[in-house]
């Protein structure tokens, strides 16, 4: 199958200058590579630095060290080097990132939310919406809700929101950070179901999933992010 | 996709003061870019030399026009200026008061921009104004009242129509929700966004408001003392800013 990820030799370190230029060095040398319909799931002990890898993959983090290449229309991307309009274009077309941090904007309705991301690839409004309304039925959330935003919804529904503005749009490479943490069974399967679906047409998934049943039911093999080795810079007291 | 502004080396002095220096970035078509940095680190001074309202001393703002020709501001000749200024620029200010006719009615501030190029026909300006007026949520039934009978918000949205209404290419904005309250900040936020989005407009806005950056734009500049101190795509400088005062100016967030 095509490799649609691949990243080479990534190293990150956090320097907190508000700490004295404290040093915490997360990724040292870290490479995955991911090929079309493929479902890799990181693994490692918390603080390991899986968030911060999937972050980098995204250019949400920046690496000191590496490339990190993601194929778009059939070219390399290096995320971390590209210009940022060039990682916008990545983001809207090829690249995305499901978690369930939904970020409230004010006024817009939880349908249009959802929508966005197909009527920036292009699509026209009214389908754009009807296939937000589809994705929401199936995560369960009311029809009532849709035209409301999501500001006033519980925390269940304002992932489920969020889930679904990532997944709406058949993107070929998606990141996915614990898109499953705290959902109940059924909205879960609805979850996982969705994934499987993103894998049968071809796309590249790398994912946090804390829930075991989850990352068995969707993950091919598993990628240990190598522990960095904290030599933390001495700080003068 | 091609840049519409490229800035080499641009500097602005006050004396034998910076304003601002050693400034080098290009925004592309339909890119949001959001200026941020405390009281008196140059960013109303970066804005208004990037718009040629100020003389550079230092370095070149080249932009490129619907015609696809570039124009470096310094050369420019004032005519030329302006009518780059009219046609393929808008510019927000943060006090509408500097950038409305108070005293003639909201659609005449309007169809002020279409009329300078050239549009006569009354009834057809007078509808246009209407339409903005509807698209910026104030109604078309206040097109013969003058702004200084509207709220802040209002006046801060009649801006907008006035600015887009002959659709530029590139609109700059210095803190234009400065003066609103939170719950009119929001509407206004929403609005723009939505127009921004529709017209496929570049904007270059200056804010202290790391919020507004992180809802707007793609691109953000942090700028100190007069300097850019750190470049970059919007999510990333918010979620791990890399220069000491990036650092310092993320923590001091108060979060709601």
């Amino acid at each position: 199958m095509t490799l649609l990820i691949a990243a080479r030799q990534l190293s990150k370190t956090f320097v907190l200058h508000q700490q004295d230029g404290l040093e915490l060095p997360v990724l040292a040398d870290v490479s995955l590579e991911v090929h079309a319909g493929e479902c890799v799931a990181l693994t490692g002990p918390s603080g390991a630095g899986k968030s911060t890898l999937l972050k980098a993959l995204y250019a949400n983090y920046l690496v000191q060290h590496g490339t990190l290449n993601i194929l778009r229309h059939g070219r390399w991307i290096d995320m971390a080097r590209a210009a940022p309009h060039e990682i916008v274009a990545v983001r809207r077309d090829t690249l995305g990132y499901v978690s369930q941090f939904l970020r409230v904007i004010p006024r817009v309705s939880a349908l249009d939310i959802v929508a966005e991301p197909l009527i920036e690839q292009g699509e026209e409004r009214e389908t754009a919406r009807e296939r937000a309304g589809a994705l929401l039925e199936r995560l369960n959330i009311a029809e009532r809700l849709w035209n409301l935003p999501p500001a006033t919804f519980s925390g269940g529904e304002q992932q489920r929101v969020n889930i679904a503005r990532g997944l709406v749009a058949p993107r070929p490479v998606l990141l996915l950070d614990e898109p499953t943490a705290s959902l109940d069974a059924a909205n879960r399967a609805v979850v996982v179901e969705l994934m499987r679906e993103a894998k049968a047409r071809g796309a590249a998934l790398v994912g946090i999933f804390h829930d075991e049943a989850t990352r068995d039911a969707i993950a091919d093999r598993l990628f240990t992010v190598p522990l960095a080795r904290r030599h933390t810079k001495e700080i003068a007291t | 996709m091609k840049p519409i502004l490229q800035v080499k080396q641009l500097a602005k002095r006050y004396g034998d003061r910076y304003g601002c220096r050693d400034v080098n970035f290009e925004l592309y078509e339909g890119e949001v870019l959001c200026i941020v940095g405390e009281s008196g680190s140059g960013k109303s001074t970066l804005l208004a030399t990037l718009a040629g309202r100020l003389a550079a001393d230092e370095g070149e703002v080249t932009f490129r026009d619907a015609n696809g020709d570039w124009h470096e501001l310094s050369t420019l000749a004032e005519a030329e200026r302006r009518r780059l200024a009219r046609t393929e620029w808008g510019f927000v200010t943060q006090h509408a008061r500097d950038g409305l006719r108070m005293g003639v009615s909201a659609g005449a501030n309007v169809s002020e921009r279409l009329m300078a190029l050239g549009h006569r026909h009354y009834g057809q300006l007078r509808a246009t104004a209407a339409e903005w007026l509807e698209k910026v949520e104030i109604g078309a039934e206040r097109l013969d009242d003058p702004p200084s009978r509207f709220s802040g918000g209002m006046q801060q949205r009649l801006q907008i129509a006035r600015n887009l209404v002959t659709r530029p290419r590139l609109v700059f904005m210095d803190e234009p929700t400065g003066g609103l309250d939170v719950s009119v900040q929001a509407r206004f936020l929403d609005l723009l966004r939505r127009l921004v989005h529709e017209s496929g407009v570049a904007v270059i806005m200056v804010t202290h408001d790391l919020g507004v950056a992180r809802l707007l734009a793609h691109r953000t500049l942090v700028m100190q003392q007069g300097r850019v101190v750190e470049a970059g795509l919007t999510d990333q400088i918010l979620d791990d800013p890399q220069h000491p005062y990036t650092q310092l100016l993320v923590s001091s967030i108060v979060q709601a």
